[in-house]
């Protein structure tokens, strides 16, 4: 699985596994650096990780071209995934996070569009309908809802969804 | 000494600025300054003085049996504008200063003498607070200081002169190098038009010219005004004296301009502005060499681009960080040590 991944341009430029002090620049690496993350979690399904394991991971750890990226700044980037959405801490510590390659909202979207698509609004079904239903017309759809990652994951779309303000958007 | 003031003799003239009720005006202490006399009470509750400007003269009374003596002093008609004193009107024309103790005779000669120099005159009051010898001594000081500076500003001027000419000549020199192509402008030169900018006041010594044919030199003139006039004032603030004028320097820089027949960009900045040119033009070519340098060998660390540029490795740094913090390199920092890559985070996709 891992193989068949393929690695953007970034991660074998060595200056990636290093914080940049010019500001435009390190924009452009954190950016470089979020996409990659969920690039790489959403292939390898992984919804949740410990820091520890993060830094370990060839993720953030390129032995081939022995580098590595220092743990003070995956945390910056792992904030930067936080403050974009993509990403919830699990604990107070900070020790490991559920990383979320969809938002919430995103989620939310596809199932609304797919539930209205499929004329099933206000009825009620569930989850495992939802995910492995034969009426699913939208195969791709299912797929990918196939892949949602925890209950946690699921609970953030409902939450979402019944939230008032979750209805039609543009 | 301790002079007594009869109140009976006040008149409308006197200005009033403390005291607004006292009727008796004995027992009080008598001052003479360059500029007035001023009177007080002994309790310090009221205060009068009047001009000695208003004083057409003064005659002395000696003391006899009891009587005080006494100093009349005779006085100009109030000014109809005059702020109102401790008397609404009365039907002398002088008062008189009753001396109960002693000092008439001291008083009367200093009086007399203020009233012969009338220094009044040539002092703005209030300049002059304290009487007698601390005020003439700070008057000399500050005629002392402007003498100085005015020697200052003329010694600067003839230093300015000689830096003024020996600028056109290295001018010259570069304006023939530029027109017959002939080799580059040394550094050294560049150093010196540099120093020669920033130490330079009148450009020209040559008094003003119309220029007829510069209204091509103008109008790119126009345009850098701004600037000019921007960097003329804070030389002017630097310098503290009003040595520059725009105008005068806009019109020297276009003659110079005409004479040196240079284009128009590279001689308009003024002074700073110059020097800032030169300075930041200085600053993009190091990146920019920098930048080709790391970009040939992939990637460098300080010692080895000093080394390839033969140039001490504090240099060598400060040129890469430089480079670096204007977004032409990014860093690798690693076990391995420190090193430069040309910054492909910006120019790749």
């Amino acid at each position: 699985m891992a193989m068949s991944f393929e690695w953007p341009w970034q991660y074998r430029f060595p200056p990636f596994f290093t914080l940049q002090p010019n500001v435009d620049t390190r924009q452009k690496q954190l950016a470089a650096w979020c996409s990659l993350v969920l690039s790489f979690c959403r292939l390898h399904k992984q919804s949740s990780m410990t820091v520890m394991e993060a830094q370990e991971s060839p993720l953030f750890n390129n032995v081939k071209l022995q580098r590595k990226l220092p743990v003070e700044s995956i945390q910056i980037v792992l904030e930067e995934l936080r403050k974009k959405g993509n990403l919830e801490w699990l604990d107070k510590n900070k020790s490991s996070f559920l990383i979320m390659w969809r938002r919430p909202e995103e989620w939310g979207k596809l199932i609304y569009q797919w539930v209205s698509r499929s004329g099933q609004n206000n009825s009620v079904f569930t989850l495992y309908e939802l995910t492995n239903g034969e009426d699913t017309e939208d195969e791709g759809l299912a797929c990918c809802l196939s892949h949602l990652p925890a209950i946690s994951c699921h609970i953030s779309i409902l939450s979402w969804l019944l939230a008032p303000s979750s209805v039609p958007f543009n | 000494m301790i002079f007594q003031f009869r109140q009976h003799h006040l008149l409308k003239r006197l200005s009033f600025p403390h005291c607004m009720f006292l009727i008796k005006f004995d027992a009080g202490t008598l001052l003479l300054s360059t500029h007035r006399l001023i009177w007080r009470d002994q309790k310090n509750k009221c205060c009068m003085a009047i001009p000695l400007s208003h004083i057409v003269f003064i005659e002395e009374q000696a003391a006899g049996i009891g009587k005080s003596a006494k100093i009349g002093v005779h006085l100009h008609p109030a000014h109809p504008t005059k702020e109102p004193g401790p008397f609404q009107s009365s039907k002398n024309s002088y008062i008189k200063l009753s001396f109960k103790e002693h000092g008439q005779i001291e008083f009367y000669r200093r009086l007399s003498e203020e009233m012969t120099q009338r220094r009044w005159e040539n002092i703005p009051p209030g300049r002059v607070r304290a009487a007698g010898i601390v005020g003439i001594e700070r008057k000399l000081e500050e005629k002392r200081k402007t003498d100085e500076n005015i020697s200052e500003a003329f010694e600067d001027l003839s230093k300015l002169m000689i830096k003024a000419k020996e600028m056109a000549v290295l001018s010259k020199s570069i304006a023939n190098k530029i027109k017959e192509k002939q080799g580059d402008i040394t550094e050294d030169e560049t150093i010196r038009v540099k120093s020669y900018l920033l130490s330079m006041g009148i450009a020209n010594p040559v008094t003003r010219e119309t220029y007829g044919s510069g209204t091509q030199y103008r109008m790119q003139l126009a345009k850098q005004l701004a600037g000019i006039l921007q960097v003329c004032c804070l030389v002017n603030l630097a310098r503290g004296m009003e040595l520059l004028s725009p105008e005068g320097d806009l019109v020297n820089a276009c003659k110079m301009l005409e004479a040196l027949k240079l284009p128009p960009r590279l001689w308009v900045f003024d002074r700073g502005v110059m020097v800032i040119e030169l300075q930041s033009h200085k600053e993009e070519e190091m990146v920019a060499s920098a930048l080709e340098t790391v970009s040939e060998k992939g990637s460098l660390t300080s010692e080895e681009f000093a080394k390839l540029l033969g140039m001490s490795v504090l240099l060598a740094k400060e040129r890469l960080l430089l480079a670096e913090k204007m977004g032409h390199l990014c860093r690798d920092d690693s076990v391995e040590g420190l090193r430069f890559y040309p910054n492909l985070f910006m120019t790749q996709s």
